[in-house]
């Protein structure tokens, strides 16, 4: 749950007073606030945790730790379908889910799967 | 990892070894306190690559596993009522409460959502003012701010329907209570990087004087956490005990001081009670006066809670570091990921569910409680010795090494 995943700034725009980045993490994106690190700018990559930028990041590193991460699997435990994976381990249906929750439940929500592996 | 040319960098992996080899003269035992480094360590086999006498003791900093069970079966009791959205990371879902766990909570017709990120369940809040939105906002230093930052939001545009489910827990105030422990045989720690991106450094000085005890600041990736073995080993040879920074590129000695000052707004430090271990004074985190009004536990009465914990699970002395998963008589037989009784054996962080997924079923042959199973205890993984790749005699003549941040 600690872990922070590096990500590159595609957009920076404002809502509500907050300023919010598009950021990919290898082929997935998702939204994330910049008000832990409120001089990021597009193209800088930083390390994000929960959808909050928590410091920047060199590209080298930033790179090298994704390719490690989409290796190991972290980045689809990360963006991936979690309730398929709970019904899996837990040996039971996956459970019905309203229409209503796509935004955040369904894998194919923004940015689409987790990927290539 | 098992192989050298598993590394991302195996010239680097190499050398990092070569010098523990080299460097570690006496058996020494240290505390990767993170869960997300017990599952880098246990899935690389990067405890087989190590001198025999190097043992990890896996920490507490499962943040899944300690939070308490009381505070399970509030979730689970909120989360089945009609008028309420209740909002969890993924890993919550399968934790064990006292009889029934969030996901057949859900199965059973209760509105329960995983969410990426708390300001998800903000808007969740915000697009049904009829419902309760309720987020469980459970952790360490790393995910308090962005909960953190989200009741602020909450309160700043006056969405009042939204709560949080406050379990945050703190590292520093663990490492105390692992040292003042009576059965303590942790020498040294690797501190958990993600931890101190947000807080810094400067919690930890104290820490290692007073203990006398190094402290290395490292991350989660193979590379990192041998950097890290290896500046504790040459601290501990050298008869040193001081805190060091070997995950530079994300962690500033000063931290993230935004985030480290929306905590002190948004949060106030409490004793607060670590499933499997009990109160650790001063360890965690509830939203403060100002905030107070958003506190779930504030907002739904849920008092009368009976928690029921299982006698067989073993997860508490997992958790401090005194047994080995595979000590425990139900691991792998009553205790499964599909069955768990414990916490440890369904989080992605827990030390049994690593254990369990990477089939380390045996208990070393040698005997020793907790002992490190250099070779061939394993079953299914090669011992270190048979992967012809690290020499057990280093040969000494590359003591300077990359650093890997």
């Amino acid at each position: 749950m600690c872990l922070a995943v590096p990500g590159r700034v595609l957009e920076i725009s404002e809502r509500d007073g907050t300023r919010i980045a598009q950021v990919d993490f290898g082929g997935v994106s998702k939204e994330v606030c910049l008000e832990y690190v409120p001089d990021l700018q597009v193209g800088e990559y930083t390390i994000v945790h929960v959808g909050f930028a928590l410091q920047r990041l060199d590209e080298q590193s930033a790179l090298e730790t994704l390719d490690l991460f989409r290796q190991m699997g972290e980045l689809e435990a990360e963006f991936g379908d979690q309730w398929g994976r709970a019904a899996e381990q837990a040996g039971l249906p996956r459970p019905d889910l309203a229409p209503s929750m796509e935004t955040v439940d369904s894998p194919a929500g923004p940015g689409g799967e987790a990927g290539p592996r | 990892m098992k192989y050298l040319d598993e590394f991302q960098d195996p010239a680097l992996a190499k050398r990092l070894l070569d010098d523990i080899h080299a460097t570690a003269t006496q058996p020494w035992a240290m505390m990767e306190v993170c869960g997300g480094q017990t599952h880098s360590i246990i899935r690389h086999g990067l405890d087989q690559l190590l001198p025999d006498g190097i043992e990890l003791i896996h920490g507490p900093g499962c943040p899944v596993c300690v939070t308490p069970l009381e505070v399970i079966d509030k979730a689970l009791e909120i989360a089945a009522r009609p008028d309420v959205i209740f909002c969890s990371f993924g890993d919550m879902l399968r934790v064990p409460g006292s009889d029934k766990d969030l996901f057949r909570v859900k199965s059973a017709g209760g509105d329960v959502r995983v969410v990426y990120s708390p300001l998800d369940a903000l808007n969740l809040a915000r697009q049904n003012p009829d419902k309760q939105v309720v987020f469980f906002g459970i952790g360490f230093e790393t995910t308090a701010p962005p909960n953190a930052m989200t009741v602020y939001q909450a309160k700043r545009l006056g969405i009042e329907n939204f709560s949080l489910l406050v379990s945050h827990v703190r590292v520093p105030p663990a490492i105390e209570a692992i040292m003042t422990s009576p059965d303590c045989r942790v020498q040294a720690f690797l501190a958990a990087g993600h931890v101190c991106t947000v807080m810094g450094t400067g919690e930890y000085p104290p820490l290692s004087e007073r203990f006398a005890v190094p402290i290395v600041v490292t991350g989660f990736e193979p590379l990192d956490i041998l950097e890290g073995i290896r500046r504790a080993v040459h601290q501990l040879e050298d008869g040193r005990a001081e805190v060091e920074n070997a995950y530079p590129r994300v962690v500033l000695p000063e931290g993230n001081p935004v985030a480290v000052k929306m905590l002190e707004d948004v949060f106030e430090v409490v004793d607060r009670s670590w499933r499997g271990i009990g109160m650790i004074p001063k360890s965690g985190w509830r939203l403060s006066e100002r905030y107070r009004a958003y506190d779930a536990e504030e907002r739904f009465d849920v008092g009368d809670i009976h928690t029921q914990e299982s006698s067989v699970c073993r997860s508490g002395e997992v958790l401090q570091g005194l047994i080995k998963p595979h000590e425990c008589s139900a691991f792998g037989t009553l205790c499964t990921p599909r069955n768990p009784l414990g916490a440890t054996m369904v989080s992605s962080e827990g030390a049994c569910a690593a254990y369990y997924l990477y089939r380390r079923m045996s208990v070393p042959a040698s005997g020793t409680s907790g002992s490190v199973p250099a070779s061939g205890t394993s079953g299914s993984v090669p011992a270190s010795g048979t992967s012809g790749s690290v020499p057990a005699q280093a040969t000494g003549e590359e003591k300077k090494v990359t650093p890997v941040g």
